[in-house]
């Protein structure tokens, strides 16, 4: 093999490695965003993209235009997003982070299940946005156009996030909750809103993953994202969970990682991947408790 | 009065477990399927309750020591002459051991304990959200390895050729096994400590009691106990990698949440309904003859019906069904009966 094919193969893996951490990183926002608030780590979060993903695809069945199929995907994944706030999660706020995290988990099954029934086990296609999957040709290399679009729209759903984070009251509002919910709902900041936008805003996240996850694996099954939200959970607590960048870095890391050694490794190493990035989510857990990406001290875990 | 209290905390789940145990001699052997495999559950919730119930931390790797537990005994009781199809790639000493049913359960039961205490050496020291999110990490790697190490499993396939032995007797006497230890583990002063750390941390601590220890004894002692269920398991019906993770780890989860997290009595309540609702369905889904007409129901509705129950029983009772006390009968009641016996 020639140094140049070689190369060729690198920066295509490198590509899709950096499409997938974009992908990941917006996850690990959702995932975050909701945490910071509510403490709740939400095992279901895949579910909500599975939930965007088959809106596409009963849309791409009937035929009907590209943006009637993403309205539907938003449309379904916010309100999916809002009612799970109001029948889950809400009753449970005064449990502990233990109840809510089995809570969580039950609430993933339950959903995955309803798709299956729903719509059987062998999956729909949504194949709306496809073109998408088409490469482009940069200095000879061939980069599949998802890969750069959704680099851009994780990038540019990072900074329009900082920017509401940073510059508006919600945002202000959200990051006092987030530091400590009982002083912010004491200087007079509504909990109930700031829990719904936080809800509102990572259902919009993930119905923008669904609709870009639906363009690399357009066959929609029950589990569609199920093992992506588990990465990127771990993702999010390598990176440390208790501060929103931290948790998107690790999102990225860990996609981009995945990506990264799934694509470069033979097949007999690399199907050992989720056991090794496994052992050091453990690692960080035990080592660094307050995450990678975090200053040190910080603690975001009890010890005993 | 104290000792007939205790007596009845430990004859009450013992009873259903035999009253379940005799309702299998009476069925079709179909449904005794059904019996077994809710006793087989019984003994594999029971080991998650002597960890989760008495610390109050959340495990989701317990799954782990069951599928260790399958393996250690599907491979050593496995025929010698069957284990080149099913297993080409075996180390060679696994290869050429063969050992008899009740030792391979033994040596189920030991491997998941030293399993556990060598997971539970490092992450014990994590509570709540961690070590909930460490111990799934341990499930997937155990799942991951297991599926494609071949040198010790049959990897991606299914352990056919493992004897049959557990039949509604064995299975009987595993989860008896499972409560008995359980319930002496939890009258012990282990137990009660490692209660009082579930009850507050810090006053635990501060009468000198380890939390990290007792959690440490408790985790290897229910690890010891999953890979006694595993070993049941693998010798009820042909497993795969499969069929020990996110699933069975869901449902059993449910199982233990929806009886009442921090009982006995409530695990195997727990264990012996939904092992109930869940086989019922299970045959639905096949279509199932009842006096009002056919009941066919599609494919998945089990676990809808599980998990709706489980989130219901969380939103509704966190305590669970049997409110996580050992015998929900009235004081008044209980204490009629035991004056009666003690006249």
């Amino acid at each position: 093999m020639s140094i140049a094919t070689f190369l060729g193969a690198d920066w295509q893996t490198l590509a899709d490695a950096f499409g997938l951490g974009g992908i990941y990183a917006l996850m690990a926002v959702g995932i975050g965003l909701v945490f910071g608030v509510l403490r709740l780590v939400n095992f279901a979060y895949g579910q909500l993209v599975m939930a965007g993903a088959y809106a596409l695809a009963f849309a791409y069945e009937r035929g009907w235009p590209v943006w009637v199929g993403v309205l539907l995907c938003f449309g379904v994944v916010i309100a999916l997003s809002l009612a799970m706030d109001l029948v889950v999660f809400r009753p449970l706020r005064s449990q502990s982070p233990a109840v809510m995290l089995v809570a969580t988990f039950a609430v993933a099954f339950l959903l995955q299940s309803i798709a299956l029934l729903w719509f059987g086990p062998l999956g729909k296609i949504a194949a709306s946005l496809s073109s998408l999957n088409q490469p482009w040709s940069i200095g000879g290399v061939d980069i599949r156009k998802i890969s750069i679009v959704a680099t851009l729209v994780a990038a540019g759903c990072l900074v329009a996030l900082v920017a509401l984070l940073g510059r508006t009251s919600v945002g202000l509002h959200m990051r006092a909750a987030a530091l400590d919910f009982r002083t912010a709902r004491l200087l007079g900041v509504r909990a109930n809103r700031v829990i719904g936008s936080a809800v509102l805003l990572s259902g919009l996240l993930a119905a923008t993953v669904a609709v870009m996850m639906t363009v690399q694996t357009p066959l929609v099954t029950p589990d569609f994202a199920l093992r992506d939200t588990i990465l990127v959970l771990a993702g999010v607590v390598l990176g440390g969970m208790n501060r929103l960048i931290s948790a998107t870095l690790g999102g990225f890391a860990i996609g981009f990682a995945s990506g990264f050694l799934g694509g470069a490794l033979p097949t007999d190493q690399s199907q050992y991947l989720p056991s090794f990035l496994f052992a050091a989510v453990i690692l960080v857990l035990l080592i660094r408790p307050g995450g990678l990406f975090t200053r040190a001290g910080a603690q975001a875990v009890e010890r005993v | 009065m104290r000792h007939a209290r205790a007596a009845l905390e430990l004859l009450a789940p013992a009873f259903l477990v035999i009253a379940v145990g005799l309702f299998g001699t009476t069925v079709s052997s179909s449904t005794e399927t059904y019996v077994i495999t809710t006793l087989v559950n019984v003994a594999i919730v029971v080991a998650l309750y002597v960890f989760i119930g008495n610390s109050g931390v959340v495990s989701f790797g317990h799954m782990s020591f069951v599928a260790v537990g399958a393996w250690t005994a599907g491979i050593l009781s496995m025929p010698t002459g069957e284990k080149p199809a099913i297993m080409p790639n075996l180390a060679g000493f696994l290869r050429d051991t063969t050992v008899g049913n009740v030792p391979s359960l033994a040596l189920a039961a030991a491997v998941g304990a030293v399993y556990a205490l060598v997971v539970g050496l490092p992450l014990m020291r994590l509570s709540g959200l961690a070590a909930g999110i460490a111990t799934f990490g341990v499930l997937e790697i155990t799942h991951n390895v297991l599926r494609y190490w071949e040198k010790i499993g049959p990897g991606l396939n299914t352990f056919s050729a493992v004897p049959e032995t557990t039949g509604l007797l064995q299975a009987a006497v595993g989860a008896l096994i499972a409560i008995v230890v359980a319930f002496m583990y939890q009258r012990s002063r282990y137990g009660r400590m490692l209660r009082a750390t579930r009850e507050d941390p810090a006053a635990a601590r501060a009468v000198g009691v380890s939390v990290y220890g007792q959690r440490l004894v408790a985790f290897t002692l229910s690890g010891g106990l999953a890979g006694l269920a595993g070993g049941l398991y693998v010798h009820l019906l042909p497993l795969n990698t499969e069929g020990l993770y996110l699933n069975l780890t869901f449902i059993t989860l449910a199982m233990l949440v929806i009886g009442g997290l921090t009982s006995l009595w409530g695990a195997v309540v727990g264990a012996v309904v939904v092992s109930a609702v869940d086989s019922f369905l299970a045959e639905a889904e096949n279509g199932v003859q009842l006096p009002g007409g056919t009941l066919d129901l599609p494919a998945g509705t089990r676990i809808v019906v599980v998990g709706a129950l489980m989130a219901l029983v969380l939103i509704l009772r966190p305590s669970g069904l049997t409110g996580g006390r050992e015998l929900p009968l009235p004081r008044a009641t209980l204490r009629g009966l035991l004056t009666k016996f003690s006249a």
